[in-house]
């Protein structure tokens, strides 16, 4: 399992009840489900996908949270995580909306638009970067709205919405984002983990 | 219809009051199993059949010789493993393969014909669960069932909210729409239109509506597939013909298709029957009985929910599932729903479609380890 999964997961207590928003295969959800005793809900928009969860034996509802998330009750679970899909939406800031109308909590990850080997791509190759955490190309990237650590940052702030913790990741290592050190995490995380609530 | 031979009858004594508001009393339900039940009498799933099924399920079908309905889903290895589970499967009230319906005789000897009382799927429920009784089942490891099995499946775990762990309804509705309703009224139209029906005493005129009841079924056999699946199943593929023969014989093959399906119903379906049956869809609305409030149908449940659509279904297309998903979703029920890609229309729940048979065969294995 990926080490953003481990971040993910070591935010949330035991017993809780999840839901995945963009859960794939599940990986997160079977973890979870196994380790964390998570009463764990998934909503996937790939049919393959969903076929791979139910055979591990995980509760998956096809959709687009775009539009199917609006089925849930307000706080109906105790964190909804959303991981590297939201620059894939064509409204991120309703999703994100819908994240917190849903969940108590929500942990969102994002992709690092800022992280320096993205910026020195386009500096000194001067074409779109391919990185580990983006690796298409333009033309077939479902991404539409990158954003930076520093920007989503900013933007939550904007938005009211209360940061409980948030985490630069750099391949194995993991380090709290402050004020003080956001300049610098947003050039050295090529992914950022927030533990938002509205 | 009179093949009593090969059919397994339980009576039920007990008096069941229909929505009608008459009551039923020592009536037979027909049903038959497969696989066995385990010691602990937590392996049984219950299989609710279609408009036209019966009990058979699976294997040949001692009265028309015939495979099974659910042949592809059920039996040993299959997606309904029968090394695993004991399915059950019983022939509604209203229908024509045992169980109490209008081919039957009245307490004064005569055969009901139309005087039999109009059932709902409400009617159909309460009296199949009878059968749990029988085989001293607590508790069903599942309910499942297509089209009006699946509407069945719903009224069910409303009426019984903790008889079943598990609950799967395919292909399916909480509520008969419009059109399905128009569809149904075409087929009764079609039979009663039919001067052998006689107002439904066909039996005792010794006559049968059987053009009425073809007529009914070809047009019903047209909903169930898909316009794509009909085109590259027939195109304008002529029948044993080279050219068009300028008369209203069968010169397409969809004709003589049609035809040929028609009239192999006839031998196996009572007329009445289809009356009854397709009344008790059109009468179907879940919501209505809980006052518009879908959700309340499901509040006193803890069954875990798997519900399947399918892309070129349009007589219970997807949309209307995911109702039913929306619905558990919004009191927080456990619910699955995948929609299968398939071109084979409605009745793709009956057919070799791998996708949907291998995820009916995973939820259920899945949630057997899980017990």
């Amino acid at each position: 399992m990926k080490n953003e999964f481990q971040v993910i997961a070591d935010l949330i207590e035991k017993d809780r009840k999840v839901l995945d928003v963009g859960c794939a295969d599940g990986t997160l959800m079977k973890f979870l489900k196994d380790n964390k005793n998570i009463n764990i809900r998934g909503l996937e928009i790939s049919k393959e996908k969903v076929q791979e969860c139910i055979a591990k034996g995980l509760t998956v509802i096809e959709g687009n949270a775009e539009k199917d998330l609006k089925q849930f009750p307000d706080k109906s679970f105790d964190y909804v995580v959303l991981s590297q899909t939201l620059q894939a939406f064509l409204n991120p800031e309703l999703v994100l909306d819908e994240l917190l109308r849903v969940g108590k909590k929500a942990i969102v990850t994002i992709p690092n638009f800022g992280y320096w080997k993205v910026r020195f791509h386009l500096l000194f190759k001067g074409t779109m970067p391919i990185t580990k955490t983006l690796p298409d190309e333009w033309y077939n990237t479902p991404n539409l709205h990158m954003c930076t650590i520093k920007d989503f940052f900013h933007f939550v702030k904007s938005k009211d919405i209360k940061i409980f913790k948030s985490l630069a990741l750099n391949n194995l290592n993991s380090s709290i984002i402050n004020e003080s050190n956001l300049g610098v995490k947003n050039l050295f995380a090529d992914l950022g983990i927030f533990l938002i609530e509205k | 219809m009179n093949t009593e031979k090969n059919i397994k009858t339980l009576i039920v004594k007990k008096p069941l009051k229909l929505d009608c508001g008459k009551t039923i009393k020592d009536f037979p339900i027909a049903y038959e199993t497969y696989g066995s039940l385990n010691s602990k009498k937590d392996n049984a799933i219950l299989v609710f059949h279609a408009l036209t099924g019966d009990q058979f399920v699976t294997g040949i079908n001692p009265v028309t010789n015939k495979e099974g309905w659910w042949s592809y889903a059920v039996g040993p290895d299959k997606a309904i493993d029968t090394n695993k589970y004991f399915v059950i499967c019983s022939n509604v009230i209203g229908g024509c393969m045992g169980s109490y319906g209008p081919s039957h005789k009245d307490p004064d000897q005569k055969i009901f014909g139309t005087n039999f009382p109009v059932i709902t799927i409400n009617d159909m429920v309460n009296a199949q669960y009878n059968l749990l009784d029988h085989f001293g089942i607590d508790k069903l490891f599942s309910i499942t069932g297509g089209s009006m099995g699946g509407m069945q499946v719903l009224q069910f775990i409303s009426n019984f909210p903790d008889k079943s762990k598990t609950v799967i309804p395919i292909a399916t509705t909480s509520s008969h729409s419009a059109q399905n309703i128009a569809f149904n009224e075409l087929g009764r139209q079609a039979i009663t239109a039919d001067s052998n029906w006689k107002e439904g005493n066909y039996t005792s005129n010794d006559t049968n509506p059987g053009k009425g009841l073809a007529v009914a079924r070809m047009a019903a056999h047209i909903t169930y597939l898909s316009k794509k699946g009909l085109q590259e199943k027939f195109g304008r593929k002529l029948q044993e013909r080279e050219d068009l023969k300028f008369g209203f014989d069968a010169d397409f093959q969809i004709e003589s298709y049609l035809r040929y399906q028609g009239s192999v119903f006839v031998d196996r379906f009572d007329a009445n029957s289809y009356l009854y049956i397709t009344r008790a869809m059109d009468y179907f609305d879940l919501a209505k009985q809980f006052e518009g409030n879908l959700s309340e149908a499901f509040i006193n449940t803890k069954a875990k929910f798997f519900i399947i659509s399918f892309t070129s279904d349009w007589l219970y297309p997807t949309q209307e599932n995911k109702d039913i998903v929306i619905a558990l979703n919004s009191i927080g029920a456990d619910v699955g729903f995948v929609e299968i890609e398939s071109d084979k229309g409605h009745d793709s729940f009956l057919l070799d479609v791998p996708d949907f048979l291998s995820a009916l065969k995973n939820f259920l294995d899945k949630s057997y380890e899980e017990n």
